[in-house]
């Protein structure tokens, strides 16, 4: 679909490289892995693959984590897409979780790592989804396995396109965050789960800065959210290495083992340099 | 095409075949290119003409002629509203123009950036015209523009998407502003976020014509892609635009005026009830867009095409309230 491959591979190799250079440091390379080959074929992901895990083997998920997301992207700027952790059926936590989505012209998405006793079970965002693409979560395990679950989605008909809808309201608000916290079996929670389920909303353009100015043949400079720290009292929750294939106004649903009575400390930093934080009680707010 | 032509547009498309074939110096179309066959445009007012597009998709079948385009004849010159979804749709609608008037086209208005409203921008390069467009319009184009021209390329094909460019207009709009076509003014009002956040629309003082692009659908589901608030909000002052008749972004012409709003208002207040009590609820988005305004299906064409897409963007912008 996309007319410019040589273009879309510079940028995608510049931005993936940043992640890259991230996740390099996070991990120690292991090339003895196996490289498991039940997994969908796609030439995209065969290419990608080595830029963002090296030779490391990556399993089928089983379990461990689950991906849903529409089989259309019905707005292509704002594409839900939910995951499910279970911790239970592998071998020790889900340390980092990384979210892809293979034909964007930044396809690591972002890089969720959890804090050691957070008990994060389930985490929901919007991604932008430019063209037909499976976006795929690979989840590390605490023994240094990872595990692969994707989902293929359709891009969107119609005049759909992963861009601002409003531009200068984006700017005008540009860091206010909003935290919401759902009282016990809200809809869309598991039932019987005991965690706690809260939703973060952060305004912010999360500009791709891909596009050309037909004028001036320049590309606009990215304006993005890269880095997000979720903690209650002095406990990590979760960080998240962001990119721009996450939508305009950041937004993540997440449950997790909740410790009453402790506030949520969100901070969040974008390309320009600049922070935002907040905290809030961890009650549920009104509805 | 959408409808059967009137019968006077049949005998102007005539003579413009007849005119094509015999004179074709007098026709201003890229020597590249044989004549294009007329739009059939229909005489809504005394000097403005308007051509209905089809409820559907851009394909390479429709040359994505879906949206309404029109033009209005002054004393002196010209003034286009809407170039269409494709060069090859511009270049007929420049036909429709030659076959009526051979004054110049002084003016092509964008009413905004949607692909269906000016992939036929191209067409017009060699007129001379000046392109109109909202304050906001460039920059939409500039962030939007190269994933257009990529993302149509299916379902236009090849040989329609080659020709066609992002022109951005060079005359810009803030507040409101006339354009003088001789002894005929153009009203042009540049609207805060609602359709798209680069709406304009186009007055004919003469007649009372209101060209109000996509701030009013008819028939086709209205499609979202700027503010759902702000387009509600400002639908009290579009209704206050006295007109006597409109010309739709899309839907049938000439439409009465301003009843022309209430489909369209109905649907936005059943899409912002359903989705403001999902939020409340907390049902996750991609439960939500499943089924709000589900009650407004049968009254509207592309229904299924669109109203997903629209309770999405709705559900990301009323969880900020
Ligand atoms: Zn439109």
């Amino acid at each position: 679909m996309n007319p410019h491959p040589h273009r879309t591979r510079n940028a995608r190799d510049c931005l993936s490289l940043v992640l890259f250079t991230v996740l390099l440091g996070a991990f120690p390379i292991s090339p003895g892995q196996a490289e498991e080959t039940s997994v969908p074929e796609s030439a995209t992901w065969s290419s990608l693959k080595p830029d963002v895990f090296g030779n490391r083997g990556i399993e089928a998920a089983s379990g461990i984590i689950a991906i849903d997301a529409p089989k259309r992207a019905e707005d292509a700027a704002i594409v839900p897409v939910d995951l499910k952790f279970n911790p239970g059926k592998a071998a020790g936590r889900i340390k980092v979780v990384t979210l892809i989505v293979d034909e964007n012209p930044s396809p690591v998405a972002a890089v969720f790592k959890f804090g050691p006793d957070a008990g994060v079970t389930h985490l929901a965002t919007r991604l932008r989804v430019n063209a037909y693409s499976y976006v795929r979560a690979i989840a590390e395990t605490e023994d240094g396995k990872l595990h692969m679950t994707q989902t293929f989605v359709k891009a969107s008909g119609g005049c759909s396109a992963p861009a601002m809808k409003n531009q200068d309201e984006a700017m005008a608000s540009l860091g206010k965050m909003k935290l919401r916290v759902f009282p016990p079996n809200a809809p869309g929670t598991e039932a019987m789960n005991r965690a706690t389920e809260m939703q973060l909303m952060i305004r912010h353009p999360n500009n791709s800065g891909l596009q050309m100015d037909q004028l001036t043949r320049y590309y606009i400079p990215a304006h993005f959210i890269r880095g997000l720290t979720i903690s209650q009292g002095n406990r990590l929750i979760m960080t998240m290495e962001g990119g721009i294939s996450i939508s305009e106004d950041p937004n993540f649903r997440f449950e997790f083992d909740s410790k009453q009575g402790e506030e949520i400390k969100v901070e969040a930093v974008d390309t320009e340099g600049m922070k935002f934080e907040n905290e809030w009680p961890s009650e549920p707010s009104a509805l | 095409m959408a409808q059967s032509p009137s019968r006077r547009t049949v005998l102007k498309c005539g003579t413009a075949l007849a005119a094509a074939g015999l004179l074709p110096i007098s026709i201003p179309v890229r020597p590249a290119f044989a004549a294009e066959e007329a739009l059939p445009v229909e005489e809504i007012a005394d000097g403005i003409f308007a051509f209905a597009g089809v409820d559907a998709l851009m394909t390479k079948a429709n040359r994505g002629e879906i949206c309404n385009v029109g033009f209005i004849i002054g004393e002196e010159a010209v003034a286009v509203v809407d170039s269409g979804g494709s060069v090859a749709e511009g270049r007929a609608l420049i036909a429709a123009i030659r076959a009526v008037t051979d004054k110049p086209i002084r003016y092509l208005i964008n009413t905004h950036m949607h692909p269906d409203h000016c992939f036929g921008n191209a067409a017009f390069a060699d007129t001379g015209a000046v392109i109109v467009g909202h304050r906001n319009l460039p920059r939409a184009l500039v962030s939007r523009g190269e994933f257009y021209l990529s993302s149509y390329r299916e379902s236009m094909g090849e040989a329609l998407m080659r020709e066609i460019r992002i022109v951005p207009p060079t005359k810009l709009v803030e507040g409101e502003e006339m354009l003088d076509l001789g002894g005929r003014t153009i009203r042009l009002k540049a609207w805060k976020p609602a359709h798209t956040d680069n709406d304009l629309t186009a007055f004919d003082e003469k007649t009372g014509v209101l060209f109000t692009g996509d701030l009013c659908f008819l028939r086709h589901l209205p499609t979202l892609d700027g503010s759902l608030t702000g387009w509600i909000e400002q639908l009290d002052v579009l209704k206050a635009v006295r007109a006597n008749r409109a010309i739709p972004g899309h839907g049938p012409i000439p439409a009465d005026w301003p009843g022309a709003l209430e489909p369209e208002q109905r649907y936005f207040e059943a899409l912002t009830r359903d989705i403001r009590a999902a939020i409340a609820a907390g049902v996750p988005l991609a439960d939500a867009v499943k089924t709000a305004a589900q009650s407004e299906r049968g009254n509207w064409h592309l229904f299924d095409e669109y109203n997903a897409r629209n309770a999405t963007a709705a559900f990301a912008e009323l969880e900020w309230e």
